[in-house]
Formats: C-alpha cells, sequence, structure tokens
C-alpha cells in the first residue's frame, strides 16, 4: 500500500535550525543534527533543509550539516536554499542528501532544472514554490520568489507543469498566505497543482493540527505533507498526527 | 568477510556507504573490477538512467565482470536502478541490460492516474520466505523512488508491492538478489535487511 508522507521542515540559518512566521520575524530553536535523529525516531518520513543563510560565507556550515545528518539517518532528505548552479547541486548531493528544492533560482534560470535532471536524475530534483493568492492570474495564483518578497509574472500552474517538462520529480508548494499561521494549508492551491501535474506534488505552509493534514491530503489530493512549528513546538508528536490520519482512513507509515 | 560496492558512477553512494558504516561492515567503495572480484559479496547500487548506466559499466568493464560473479555464486545485492541493470533489458531508452537474470522493466503506465517517479513509502508484501526478510515483519514499509519498474517471472519474485498494479519489488534467483526500493533510506528495517544480507543465509 502506498502511503502519504510527513515531511518534517527545518529551516537553517547560520547552522542553526530557526523558524519564522510568514517568511519574517524568525527565532532559533535547535541543533540541525540533533533535530534530524529526533525525527528520525520519531517517525517522520522524510526531512527537508532549507538553508535561509543571508551571508554567502556562512554557506559551507549547511555542507557540514547536510554530511552530518546523512551519516546519522536512514532517511531521505531534501536540501534546499541558495542552490543556482549544477555544481551547487553536486556539492549537496555528493554529501549525501537524496534531493534538492530549488525554487527563486529556477524562475531567475530554469535551464538549471534541465540540465540537473539530465545530470543526476529528475528524482533529485525538486521545484519549491512560493505562490501568493491572486485573483489576477488564470490559476488564481501567483508565483513569488526571494523568500515571498518578490511577486514574479509567473502563474503557479503554468509554472508547475513547465517545471514538470522542464524535468523537475516533485514540487513542494507551498503557500506565503498560510506559511508559519498554523491555520491549515492552501487545499484550494494544492488541488489545482496536485490535480493537473503527472509528478508528486508536496503540500507546504500552514499545517497546525492533524485535522490540516487530513485536509489537505484529501481534498487537496496532497501526496505529502511538510510540518515544521506544529512539531518543533511540541504542540503534536509526528506519531499522533499519523495515528490521527489512520483513523481518517489515510494510509500512513506507522512501523518506523 | 569484505563487502564491495560496485561504484559505476550512477548516483551517489554516500547513503550505501554511511548505512555499512552504521553497521560497521567491512567493505571497499570500487570501480576496479580486479578489487571487486576479491569481495565475498557485491552490492550495485545506482541511482540514473539505464542506458548511461550501461555506457559506464562498459566503460569500467563492469558489465563483463559483474555476470563472471554472479556466475561465481557470491550472494549479489542490486538496489533499485542496480536491480533493473541485472535483468535483461528496459523500456528505459530501449536498453539491452546484463541479463543476469531473466526479466524486464517497464514504466509505470500514465494512464493510470499516477504520479510518476513513485516517491515514497510503500509496503511489501512477502510472496516467499527469504533470508533478506528475517525479522522483518511481511508488509513493512520501504522507501521507493522510480519510474521504471521490473517484471520477472513469478518463481524469481519474493516480495511485491501495489503502485497502481502489483509489481515486483524483491528478486530472488540463486545467489542473486535485488531489491527496487531503497534500504539504505528505509530506517530501521532497511538496515536490518542489508545487515540480513551482510550476514548471509
Amino acid at each position: 500500500m502506498f502511503l502519504k508522507r510527513i515531511i518534517v521542515c527545518l529551516d537553517v540559518r547560520d547552522g542553526k535550525t530557526t523558524k519564522g512566521i510568514k517568511f519574517k520575524g524568525n527565532v532559533d530553536i535547535g541543533d540541525p543534527v540533533e533535530m534530524a535523529e529526533k525525527y528520525y525516531k520519531e517517525g517522520a518520513d522524510e526531512l527537508v533543509f532549507y538553508d535561509i543563510t543571508a551571508s554567502a560565507e556562512n554557506r559551507g556550515i549547511m555542507i557540514d550539516i547536510v554530511e552530518k545528518v546523512a551519516e546519522k539517518i536512514s532517511l531521505p532528505f531534501t536540501v534546499g536554499g541558495g542552490i543556482a548552479t549544477t555544481d551547487d547541486i553536486r556539492r549537496v548531493l555528493l554529501v549525501g542528501a537524496d534531493k534538492v528544492s530549488i525554487n527563486s533560482q529556477a524562475v531567475k534560470n530554469p535551464s538549471i532544472i534541465e540540465e540537473g535532471a539530465s545530470l543526476f536524475g529528475r528524482q533529485c530534483i525538486v521545484l519549491g514554490m512560493d505562490a501568493l493568492a491572486d485573483r489576477a492570474m488564470p490559476s488564481g495564483y501567483r508565483v513569488v520568489i526571494n523568500g515571498g518578497r518578490t511577486p514574479t509574472e509567473l502563474d503557479a500552474l503554468e509554472w508547475a507543469k513547465q517545471a514538470e517538462k522542464l524535468g523537475a520529480g516533485e514540487i513542494v508548494l507551498n503557500s506565503i498566505d498560510t506559511d508559519g499561521v498554523k491555520q491549515g494549508y492552501e487545499v484550494n492551491l494544492t488541488n489545482i497543482i496536485s490535480s493537473n501535474v503527472g509528478i508528486p506534488v508536496v503540500a507546504s505552509g500552514g499545517g497546525g493540527k492533524p485535522e490540516h493534514l487530513s485536509d489537505v491530503f484529501i481534498k487537496g489530493k496532497a501526496d505529502a505533507a511538510l510540518v515544521a512549528s506544529m512539531v518543533h513546538y511540541g504542540y503534536y508528536s509526528i506519531k499522533e498526527i499519523k495515528e490521527y490520519l489512520k483513523k481518517c482512513g489515510i494510509p500512513v507509515r506507522l512501523d518506523w | 568477510m569484505v563487502t564491495g560496492v560496485v561504484d559505476y558512477k550512477a548516483g551517489n553512494l554516500k547513503s550505501i556507504e554511511n548505512a555499512l558504516k552504521n553497521l560497521n561492515a567491512d567493505f571497499i567503495i570500487s570501480d576496479d573490477p580486479k578489487k571487486l572480484k576479491n569481495c565475498d559479496k557485491l552490492i550495485f547500487p545506482g541511482v540514473g538512467e539505464a542506458s548511461s548506466a550501461m555506457r559506464n559499466l562498459s566503460k569500467y568493464g563492469l558489465d563483463q565482470f559483474l555476470r563472471e560473479y554472479a556466475k561465481k555464486g557470491n550472494p549479489l545485492l542490486g538496489i533499485c536502478l542496480g536491480t533493473q541493470i541485472i535483468l535483461s533489458w528496459s523500456e528505459e531508452g530501449n536498453t539491452e541490460c546484463l541479463n543476469i537474470v531473466d526479466g524486464k522493466v517497464q514504466l509505470f503506465d500514465k494512464n493510470m492516474g499516477l504520479k510518476i517517479p513513485q516517491i515514497g513509502w510503500n509496503t511489501v508484501r512477502y510472496v516467499k520466505p527469504h533470508y533478506l526478510f528475517k525479522d522483518i515483519p511481511n508488509h513493512s514499509s520501504f522507501y521507493f523512488v522510480h519510474s521504471y519498474y521490473p517484471n520477472v517471472k513469478k518463481e524469481f519474485t519474493i516480495g511485491e508491492c501495489e503502485y497502481g498494479i502489483a509489481f515486483t519489488c524483491a528478486i530472488s534467483r540463486d545467489n542473486i538478489c535485488a531489491l527496487q526500493f531503497h534500504p539504505e533510506k528505509s530506517g530501521r528495517h532497511g538496515l536490518k535487511l542489508i545487515n540480513n544480507f551482510l550476514k548471509g543465509e
């Protein structure tokens, strides 16, 4: 039986896990390697690390973290943030990451997806997409970049389809409207994208309680859901979330 | 007891290396048939595209080596692309593979409304008892990342799973075992399975 994935998201800044609200006002919440081990033991199906380090000189810290995480956990994980070239992709994969997530840089230079997919396989190229509700766009959602600060002219659905054609193997779809506010995922956005592409779609932004995940799996047709605040602050354990989903009839991995 | 990991530049071997280290295995990673031939068992991993994988294998002389090694009777474990390459033919790039085990590799049917690649955890149903599954419960979940799947004779299938269709995800014939999923990424069940391979029957 194919299972829905719960992916724990860790934002990393200058070597520390941090959590922001609507991309602003970040606070440090722990050591990423220790947190990765903890979530591995507690039943996360996958992890995502976003490097939100501002300064170029501190970027090397992320490579050390990725290497340590890969040594400690037997679990797939993705690394995103600041990946602009195929060399950046190679560097992260070589120390043990399974996938890279490319967001703003893919908008600025879509050929990175194509080149990355042909060099490393489409399974490791994840399109990260930040979207904002906008009635002026055909799908009702506009792609935004640079951590949600810069609107683009791209329609979210068109961009998702284009990225699939270019060779992306998966899409992590983040709603700027719901990110960090724990009021539920953008179910409508997730449904529009997931129903219209042939690659897996991971819902992100807004998960605050287990009901939000069942909503985005059932109504949003998500293949996986990202969680952050709701587990980082101890509101829910992954086990509690999964047991709730199981009760709702959603297949999840409970045998970790 | 030394385990060799076949390095033919198809994807990343870091997670296999980390898994073997965590299991305290004695192993080498090499692209050199001369070094690999003395290993007691072999792991043949890989992620990527079938035709370029075959080209790389032939470049290093590993294609002929693997066929000969398989005949010696030493244990050989294929993982993911390695599994597909062990079979006769792949739809991916219409590729003639090593033909160590009779079987073909096919693309999941896009018309079935499936997301392709299959990315994620799927439960594996044991079809036959096998030492690789020792102390791992039937229907345990393992991590998959693939667009193509093995299609082999029933007699070689030891494990199956469902993704639109039921397909073979674990193969065994004599000394050869092959898995479509990634045990090195499948938590404690995956590590247990690799350990079962290292310990042998």
